[in-house]
C-alpha cells in the first residue's frame, strides 16, 4: 500500500513537474533526465540484471534515430513514424548481434559489443549516399514547445520502467540474475542461457532504439559521431547506471538526474574543466560506491533494520 | 605492383610499433587480468612528455622517450595502486566495474591534457623527419625505420627481461597462476604495481617513436586503445610473441585496407578482424600455430 502511495507521489509530481519550471533551458534539462533515465533503465535490463555488460547501446540509439532521420531524408515521410520503425529496426539488428555475442562472456562480452558500436559508427560516416554522412540529418520540427516532448519522454521512461519492472519480477527476473550470478549453474540448472540472454537484450535494444528516434524528433540534428558515439553515448549510458544503482529499478532514473543536473553545473561554473571534474567524479563514484547510490542506500537501510528490530533475535542466535 | 610493396612496407614498420604499445597492454592484461580501457590515454600522455622534452629542452624525441617512459612507469604504478588495487577489495553486483574505472581516467587524463595544452594538434619536426630512403621504387620512411629497430629492441629487451630475470619470472608466475604465486612467495601486489607501471612505461615508448609521424592531440589515445585492444585479442592475450605478430597483421591489414578499400573503412577492417578472431579463435594467432 505504502508503495502505490510513493507510486502515485511520484507520477504526479513528475507529471507537474513541467508546470512548474517553465522555462525552456529548465524543461529541456527534465527533458534530458528522462532520455537518460530511459535509457538507463533499458540498459541495465541486460547490463545490470542479466549481468551482460554492453558497451555498444549507441548502436541501437543511433539506428532508432537514423531509422527517423532517413525516413524523412530520403523518403519524404514524417519522422514521427520513426517511432514506430525505429525500434523495429534495433530489435531486428539486435538479434543477430546477440546471437553472435552472447558466445562471448565478461569483458569480452564487453570489448565484442564496443567494437559493434564503432562499427556501425563507421559505416554510417562512410556510407554517404544513404545516411548522408559526417554532416548528419537536420529536419525541421513540428512542433517547437518544449512540453508536449516532455509528456512523451515521461510516456517513454514509463514505458522502459514497467517493461523491466514486469520482466524482472517475472520468472524471466530470476533467471536474469541467475545467469549474472553463474551462468554454468544456470546453464547446468536447465536454463537456456543465451535465449534467457536474448530476451533481456530484445527490450534492451527495442527501448534504446525507441529512445534514438525519440531524440531525432526532438533534438532534429544528428550525425553519426553523436548518436553512435562510444563515449557520450555507450559509456554513458553505463555511467548512468553505476552512479544510480547497478540492477535497481529506480538506480538509473536517479543516477542519470545526479548526471545531468551535476553536468549542467559543472558546465555553467567550470567551462573548460568541466569535463576533467566530471571524470574524477566518475572515479571516485566506482571506487567508493561500487552499487551505485541507490544500491548502497538499499545495503544502509537492510543494516539499519537488522540493527533496529534484530537485536534480540542475533542474540538468540548468539545464545 | 610497387603499390603492394610500398603497402605492406610502411604496414610492416607501423605495425612494429603499433606491437610495442599492445605488449605494454597485453602484459597488464596478462597479468592482472583486467580490461585497460586507459591505454591509449597512457600513451597519449607519454607523447606528450616527449614533446614538452622536445619543445622546451630540445631532446630528440628518441632520447626523449626514455625520459618519459620512466614518468609513465611512476603514473602507471601510482594509478594501478591507489585506484584500479581498490576495486579489487570492495565487493560489488558487476566485475566489470573495473573497465569502466579504467574508461574514468581515461577521461581524466585527456582532460588534464587539454586543460594544460588545449586541443591544438601538435607536431614534432626532427631533421629527418621527411627523410625517406629507396628501396627500388619504393620509398622507406627513415623516422619508421629508426622506429621499428628500436621498437624491435625493446621488444627483444622485455623478452630477456621475462625470461631471464628473477623479478620477470615472478611476474610471468603471477600471470599464470595468482594464488599459487602467492603461495610461492611471490609479493603480488608489489608485482602487478611494477607490471602496471611497466606496461605504460613501453605505452610511453610506443607513443614516442610514432611521434614524429602521428599529428598529436588529446583525443588521440581513443585510436590507439582501439589498436592496442585489437593487436592483443589477434596475439592472444599474456604473449609478448602473440602482440608482436598481432601488431605487425594489424599494420599491414590497416595499410592494405587503406590503399585497396578506402581510408575511411580502414578502421572497420581492423575492428571485424577484431570480431572474428574474438568469436572463432579465442586464443589468437598463438591457437592456430598449435595446432
Amino acid at each position: 500500500m505504502k508503495k502505490v502511495l510513493i507510486n502515485i507521489t511520484v507520477a504526479i509530481v513528475a507529471i507537474l513537474l513541467p508546470l512548474v519550471f517553465r522555462a525552456p533551458y529548465h524543461q529541456h534539462i527534465l527533458i534530458t533526465i528522462l532520455i537518460w533515465a530511459a535509457l538507463g533503465t533499458a540498459w541495465n535490463l541486460l547490463g545490470g540484471y542479466a549481468g551482460q555488460v554492453s558497451f555498444g547501446h549507441a548502436a541501437f540509439f543511433g539506428l532508432g534515430a537514423y531509422t527517423a532521420g532517413i525516413l524523412a531524408l530520403h523518403y519524404n515521410i514524417s519522422p514521427w513514424w520513426g517511432l514506430l520503425l525505429g525500434p523495429l529496426v534495433s530489435t531486428l539488428i539486435s538479434i543477430p548481434v546477440g546471437l553472435i555475442c552472447f558466445r562471448l562472456r565478461g569483458p569480452y562480452f564487453a570489448l565484442a559489443m564496443l567494437a559493434l558500436g564503432e562499427i556501425f559508427r563507421l559505416v554510417f560516416i562512410n556510407w554517404v549516399t544513404f545516411t548522408n554522412g559526417a554532416k548528419g540529418i537536420m529536419i525541421i520540427p513540428k512542433i517547437t514547445m518544449k512540453l508536449p516532448y516532455y509528456y512523451m519522454a515521461l510516456g517513454l521512461f514509463f514505458l522502459s520502467l514497467t517493461i523491466t519492472g514486469l520482466l524482472i519480477k517475472s520468472r524471466f527476473g530470476y533467471y536474469f540474475i541467475s545467469i549474472r550470478e553463474d551462468q554454468d549453474a544456470a546453464e547446468s540448472l536447465g536454463i537456456p542461457t543465451t535465449r534467457y540472454k536474448l530476451f533481456a537484450f530484445l527490450p534492451s535494444a527495442f527501448i534504446t532504439g525507441l529512445t534514438g528516434a525519440f531524440y531525432m524528433n526532438y533534438i532534429a540534428f544528428i550525425d553519426p559521431n553523436v548518436v553512435f558515439s562510444l563515449a557520450n553515448v555507450s559509456v554513458m549510458i553505463i555511467l548512468v547506471v553505476m552512479l544510480g544503482g547497478v540492477a535497481t529499478l529506480w538506480g538509473p532514473a536517479v543516477g542519470a538526474a545526479i548526471y545531468i543536473l551535476l553536468s549542467e553545473v559543472f558546465r555553467t561554473r567550470m567551462g573548460a574543466a568541466s569535463v576533467l571534474a566530471f571524470g574524477i567524479l566518475v572515479c571516485l563514484v566506482i571506487m567508493f560506491l561500487p552499487n551505485g547510490i541507490v544500491g548502497e542506500l538499499d545495503g544502509l537501510r537492510k543494516m539499519a533494520l537488522r540493527k533496529m528490530n534484530g537485536g534480540e533475535k542475533s542474540g538468540l542466535l548468539r545464545g | 605492383m610497387h603499390l603492394l610493396g610500398q603497402t605492406l612496407i610502411s604496414g610492416f614498420l607501423l605495425g612494429g610499433m603499433y606491437a610495442l604499445i599492445a605488449i605494454g597492454m597485453t602484459l597488464i592484461m596478462g597479468v592482472m587480468k583486467i580490461v585497460n580501457l586507459a591505454h591509449g590515454a597512457l600513451v597519449m600522455v607519454g607523447m606528450y612528455v616527449t614533446y614538452i622534452c622536445f619543445v622546451l629542452w630540445h631532446i630528440n624525441p628518441y632520447a626523449g622517450m626514455f625520459i618519459s617512459m620512466l614518468l609513465l612507469f611512476v603514473l602507471g604504478s601510482l594509478i594501478q595502486r591507489y585506484m584500479i588495487n581498490r576495486l579489487v577489495e570492495v565487493d560489488s553486483i558487476l566485475p566489470e566495474n573495473q573497465v569502466l574505472l579504467t574508461v574514468g581516467i581515461s577521461l581524466v587524463l585527456t582532460e588534464v591534457i587539454r586543460f594544460i595544452f588545449k586541443s591544438d594538434y601538435l607536431s614534432v619536426s626532427t631533421g629527418f623527419s621527411g627523410k625517406t630512403v629507396f628501396l627500388g621504387k619504393m620509398s622507406v620512411s627513415v623516422p619508421m625505420t629508426i622506429g621499428f629497430v628500436i621498437a624491435m629492441v625493446f621488444t627483444y629487451l622485455l623478452h630477456l627481461f621475462l625470461n631471464r630475470t628473477d623479478l620477470g619470472m615472478t611476474i610471468r608466475a603471477t600471470a599464470q597462476d595468482r594464488d599459487a604465486a602467492v603461495y610461492m612467495g611471490v609479493n603480488v601486489s608489489r608485482v602487478t604495481m611494477i607490471t602496471f607501471g611497466l606496461g605504460s612505461a613501453f605505452a610511453a615508448a610506443g607513443g614516442s617513436l610514432l611521434l614524429p609521424m602521428f599529428y598529436l592531440w588529446p583525443d588521440i589515445g581513443h585510436l590507439f586503445t582501439a589498436k592496442a585492444f585489437i593487436i592483443t585479442i589477434l596475439g592472444g592475450m599474456g604473449s609478448t610473441a602473440g602482440a608482436l605478430l598481432g601488431g605487425l597483421t594489424l599494420g599491414i591489414a590497416e595499410s592494405l585496407g587503406a590503399t585497396y578499400i578506402s581510408m575511411g573503412y580502414k578502421d572497420v577492417v581492423g575492428l571485424v578482424v577484431f570480431l572474428l578472431v574474438l568469436l572463432f579463435m579465442p586464443g589468437g594467432i598463438k591457437s592456430l600455430v598449435k595446432r
